[in-house]
């Protein structure tokens, strides 16, 4: 139980200490240690999930189990080595002129808040406090997404404000309804907004208004997965915000809007006994995957162009929550894993490149592998491995995606193959040519910390090649929660 | 049912409710700003009120809390913050014209049919009074975003903005008695933190476009440029 309040703690703390300190070096420097810290408190609470199962704290409001603890290390993970990076590439930033001493310090504050929000998301009980916390990592990244002040930027976090406002909105509607149906069964009290309250009453909900609910909470936070038609934020948001920005958002908040989701649905699923909940999934999932993959070929700005292939990738997951059955299940939580670790290591990479090139045009990258061939490899293998290559992980958690496809709904297995395809045919018609193609004059190396790609790309690659132990049974605890069946 | 056999608290909350699906309809038909900005608080007032009247007459003494945050933040301070920015921003003699008042406040009316039409299945498990307040929330919540759609001006979205969120408090209030307490002040923090960062971006749009007209926020688009 430490542990969950060490890692709620860790990022407060860190947020009143990164925003009175000055010194934006240091501020980088301690912006680390507070990651490392959250993480290490993190894997604390994995193991000690692994060893005694689910964790209800004595007032119960903070609910840990298989589902939520493996996305609590994903975050903290992700977090650090994104800090790792965000240090030397906003003093580069820096130095460059696009940011005062005063912004970076409302930089560094408001990274520790966005992972007090995550780690709030992942670990309450309470269907409105996540929503609550929901809302918080909105606000604390608005201010990042206009951080350079340019009129793009602050158009793309007005849009971004207002979209994911709304949007969000219809989740609170969404859950005054799921506390209003919980109350016909419980009565009032403040114990029926609890998730696992209503999990273990379920059958009881009104189905009626559960399905009302579900709509509701699918759109709102649906917005922030970024699911089509109500992803016009998220590639404004990826390509004006600075690099670590875009990497934390694509990589942690997706993901964790996505948990919010599927918990909502395990309830509605529970009180339905129908697969209604995860048709509406599965279409909006489908749509997402489909349109995200299409408009990759038009992108002209790098940041946009790995954002669309997010959403591409969200919708995926979306779709295989959607099937609902242990196999598809077991293979969401994979891709989730996979697409989070490859996608920040891809922004990470994208950020470098495009420092060098000054520039995030498209056409106007070129020749990274000559100039300097580390980004330029990272660049490319982050692509391979994205775009669902094997020996990478992504191509087995895809992989799995279409065999569960096949199994339940084989004809939408063709849709799924060219979607695969139109999005592999319009990341590398982008990327081919900055990695090859002529260097421009003047292009010069920069300094950069490339290691954190290295080291998701690896985790990615031996994901790929097999599943720890471990990591396995994790996944098959998380399965059984949800799908209410193992996989094998 | 004859309207006389209810009691009178729940002729109130009817009454009420009506008020405040009113008020949303008067902001859509609002052109002026400082108007926009007082018909809102008039809404959040009418808010708090509905929360202490069920506070009262149902004996919810937490709901009073509830009720001061409600008038506090909705009627009295972010109103006043938004008349502030007006008037600082210089936008208070600007008018905006509808182009076709007529045609959304009918799309107006349809909203609250919608809105009625998506609550039918919970009027089988509660009286009447429920289905009222639950679709009147809703039909708020939608009119709320039709004022965002038919707006340009930066602050009648802000407006919008919140009074969808009046929307919700009032479904939390009137058809489950307010929200869990933790979850209500997490809420109305939010609220507050939200508000003061649109304050914040009045600032940085006008710095950047030189108005607040968000139409002229259309940098950013898939369409070739």
């Amino acid at each position: 139980m430490i542990a969950v309040y060490l890692l709620l703690t860790v990022p407060l703390l860190g947020m009143m200490v990164l925003s009175l300190l000055a010194d934006s070096h240091q501020a980088g420097r301690v912006n680390v240690r507070f990651n490392a810290v959250a993480l290490a408190a993190a894997l604390w609470l994995a193991v000690a999930v692994l060893v005694d199962g689910p964790l209800l704290s004595p007032n119960k409001m903070l609910y840990i189990d298989s589902f939520n603890v493996y996305l609590i290390a994903l975050t903290a993970f992700v977090g650090l080595t994104t800090s790792m990076f965000s240090g030397p590439y906003m003093a580069h930033e820096q130095e460059l002129g696009r940011v005062g001493k005063r912004r970076l310090r409302l930089y560094y504050a408001m990274y520790q808040g966005f992972m007090l929000a995550m780690y709030l998301v992942l670990t309450t009980n309470n269907m409105g406090v996540m929503w609550v916390a929901m809302e918080g990592a909105t606000l604390a990244t608005v201010l990042l997404v206009s951080l350079y002040r340019t009129p793009e930027s602050v158009e793309a976090a007005w849009k971004y404000f207002i979209l994911c406002g709304v949007g969000i909105a219809q989740a609170l509607f969404g859950t005054v309804l799921l506390y209003f149906a919980a109350e016909q069964v419980h009565g009032i009290e403040d114990t029926a907004l609890l998730w696992t309250v209503l999990h273990d009453n379920a059958k009881a909900l009104n189905p009626g208004v559960m399905s009302i609910a579900f709509v509701f909470l699918l759109v709102g936070y649906g917005t922030k997965i970024g699911l089509v038609p109500l992803h016009n934020w998220l590639p404004d948001a990826h390509s004006e915000g600075p690099t670590p920005m875009s990497a934390i958002l694509s990589g942690l908040l997706l993901n964790d809007a996505l948990y919010a989701v599927v918990r909502c649905k395990m309830l509605v699923d529970g009180s339905l006994g129908t697969h209604q909940a995860g048709d509406l999934m599965m279409g909006f999932g489908l749509l997402s995957f489909i349109v995200a993959a299409l408009f990759l070929h038009r992108q002209t700005d790098v940041k946009r162009l790995f954002s669309y292939s997010s959403i591409e990738h969200m919708g995926l997951m979306t779709f295989a929550f959607g099937i609902g059955s242990p196999w598809a299940t077991f293979a969401a939580l994979f891709h989730m894993t996979t697409h989070s670790l490859t996608k920040s290591a891809i922004f990470v990479t994208v950020g470098h490149a495009a420092q060098v090139a000054k520039t995030q045009q498209i056409d106007k990258i070129r020749g990274l592998m000559r100039t300097q061939p580390m980004i330029g490899w990272g660049l490319l293998v982050g692509t391979v491995a994205i775009a669902g290559f094997p020996p990478f992980g992504v191509f087995a958690s895809e992989f799995l995606v279409l065999v569960a496809t096949m199994h339940d709904y084989p004809w939408l297995t063709p849709l799924l193959l060219i979607g695969v395809a139109i999005a592999f045919a319009g990341l590398f018609r982008h990327i081919q040519p900055m990695v090859y193609g002529d260097v421009p004059e003047g292009q010069q190396p920069i300094q950069a910390n490339l290691w954190p790609v290295m080291l998701h790309l690896a985790i990615v690659l031996c994901l790929g090649l097999a599943i720890p132990a471990f990591l396995g049974n994790w996944f098959n605890q998380a399965t059984l929660l949800i799908a209410g069946k193992l996989p094998l | 049912m004859a309207i006389t056999d209810l009691s009178h608290y729940q002729q109130g909350i009817l009454l009420l409710a009506a008020l405040i699906l009113l008020t949303s309809f008067l902001m859509l038909g609002q052109s002026r700003l400082l108007r926009l900005v007082f018909t809102f608080a008039v809404q959040g007032v009418l808010l708090a009120v509905t929360t202490a009247l069920v506070a009262d007459v149902l004996d919810f003494p937490h709901l009073y809390i509830s009720a001061l945050l409600s008038l506090g933040l909705k009627g009295i301070l972010i109103p006043i913050m938004l008349q502030r920015l007006v008037i600082r921003l210089g936008l208070h003699r600007d008018m905006e014209t509808l182009k076709n008042p007529a045609r959304v406040m009918m799309g107006g009316t349809g909203l609250v049919v919608f809105s009625y039409y998506v609550c039918l299945p919970i009027v089988k498990l509660s009286p009447l009074i429920t289905l009222n307040t639950i679709a009147i929330s809703m039909a708020v919540v939608l009119l709320g975003m039709l004022l965002m759609i038919t707006r340009r001006q930066a602050v009648a979205h802000v407006v919008g903005f919140m009074s969808i969120e009046n929307g919700l408090f009032f479904a939390a209030v009137v058809s489950t008695y307010g929200m869990p307490m933790v979850v209500e002040l997490g809420i109305a923090f939010d609220v507050l933190v939200a508000a003061v960062l649109f304050g914040v971006f009045f600032f940085h749009i006008r710095s950047s476009i030189d108005s607040l007209d968000v139409d002229q926020l259309n940098r950013l688009s898939e369409a070739e440029k």
